[in-house]
């Protein structure tokens, strides 16, 4: 246990391994050190940035998809309508070609009675001729009782 | 290794303690001093070639790993031994951060150097008593005290690196001129009281690294002699004592290193403070 030059020593070693640490060891590990801890840093910024990104985008969408809705039923509600006054039109159309058919039909089964009564007169004509004619036994000139005739005919 | 008499038991227990010293004998001129006497003689000349080698052996062991790791330094993730040394900094950054409020980027490698390089000397000591001596017995060499921790010059030596540092930073900080008037001026404020603060002050500055050196190097050799005397059992009852100090030793080897480590920055920042 004797102080001697081993104290210089000590201390002369010292200073070398310090100064070899403070150049060599230390500025490394440390920047290293560092550099994950900013690059963790970095990270945990870029998570907690794409989490408040995405509660937008959600709520984007669920706005887009509200609205879409919206215009949807309003679309709905357009065709409803158009539909609906369609069907009216087409009503409209039918009860009107309707009618005009009744009408159309009445007039034919009119003209058809006429016929039948015209037809009806001039053989009620016809047979009152031929009635006469053999009452009278004679021929009875058509032409010249023609007008006579016809009379009769208007008067049934 | 049993103590027949008592002879041979204070024999083993000097010749353990004794450092292999080389230096200049008075008689026999350069040479590795074979008695305690001799090494004694050599008187301040001389040097521990033992204290010397294996603490280089340490430091360069120390800085070596470090260096390595920080070679292979990546900002990804680390593994193996980047993972054990990225620990370690990270542990003395936290005990700087806390107790030194310099500004000073130095403050870390020489917190690291010392906890480090003090650690590995101590844990030699963990190494059995025996080994080392017989080996360096079987080589020619007298003596072989393989933990530098339990020599006073090696503790000293550092406190003083410490020391130097302390009076260095308070010049650089204060000039040499501030450093003078605090010295002067604390703690009585007063030109009247400047001699008497000086001794006080300068008193103070020298127990510092004193105190540094002698407590490390108190804890150091009073295990060692602890492991010696543990030694002089006989064998088949060593292990019973030996283990619970050994294990108990674990938490002194690194405690003396915290302490001695933290000491060191807690007077640096004293150093870099204006009072």
């Amino acid at each position: 246990m004797n102080i001697n030059m081993t104290l210089i020593g000590q201390t002369i070693a010292f200073a070398i391994f310090v100064w070899f640490c403070i150049k060599y060891v230390w500025p490394p590990i440390s920047n290293a050190l560092h550099e994950r801890q900013k690059k963790i840093a970095d990270g945990l910024d870029a998570a907690s940035r794409a989490t408040r990104d995405l509660e937008l985008a959600q709520e984007r969408a669920e706005q887009t998809l509200r609205e879409s809705k919206e215009q949807a039923s309003q679309i709905l509600e357009q065709a409803n309508k158009r539909s609906a006054q369609m069907i009216e039109e087409a009503r409209e159309q039918a009860r009107a070609e309707g009618e005009r058919l009744v009408a159309g039909a009445r007039a034919e089964i009119e003209q058809e009675i006429n016929r039948a009564k015209d037809e009806l007169r001039a053989q009620v004509s016809h047979l009152a001729i031929v009635g006469a004619e053999r009452v009278l036994e004679a021929s009875v000139d058509e032409k010249a009782h023609r007008d006579l005739l016809n009379k009769l005919a208007a008067e049934l | 290794m049993a103590a027949d008499n008592e002879v041979s038991a204070i024999y083993y227990i000097q010749h353990h303690l004794q450092n292999l010293t080389f230096g200049k004998h008075p008689e026999n001129g350069w040479s590795i001093a074979s008695t305690s006497t001799e090494a004694t003689e050599m008187g301040f000349w001389a040097i521990h070639l033992d204290t010397m080698g294996w603490s280089i052996a340490m430091g360069a062991l120390f800085l070596w790993l470090f260096r390595k790791a920080g070679k292979a330094a990546t900002t990804g993730v680390p593994s193996g031994l980047q993972n054990a040394v990225e620990m370690v900094i990270e542990f003395i950054e936290n005990l700087t951060r806390s107790t030194f409020h310099g500004k000073n980027k130095h403050i870390g490698p020489i917190a690291l150097t010392l906890f480090m390089w003090i650690l590995l000397m101590n844990s030699l000591k963990l190494v059995p008593v025996d080994y080392f001596p017989q080996l360096f017995g079987k080589l020619g060499f007298e003596y072989m005290k393989i933990v530098p921790t339990t020599d006073i010059n090696a503790t000293l030596g550092m406190a003083i690196g410490v020391f130097l540092m302390i009076i260095y930073y308070s010049c650089k900080v204060k000039g040499v001129a501030g450093f003078g008037k605090e010295l002067a001026l604390t703690p009585f404020n007063t030109w009247l009281l400047a001699p008497f603060n000086l001794i006080l002050e300068i008193v103070g500055l020298l127990v510092k690294p004193i105190s540094l050196g002698f407590r490390l190097f108190g804890a150091m050799f009073a295990g060692e002699v602890i492991f010696i005397l543990i030694a002089l059992l006989p064998f088949w009852a060593i292990w019973m004592l030996d283990v619970p100090w050994a294990i108990f030793h674990i938490l002194v080897i690194s405690l003396q290193a915290f302490i001695f480590t933290t000491l060191s920055v807690v007077y640096l920042s004293a150093a870099h403070e204006h009072h």
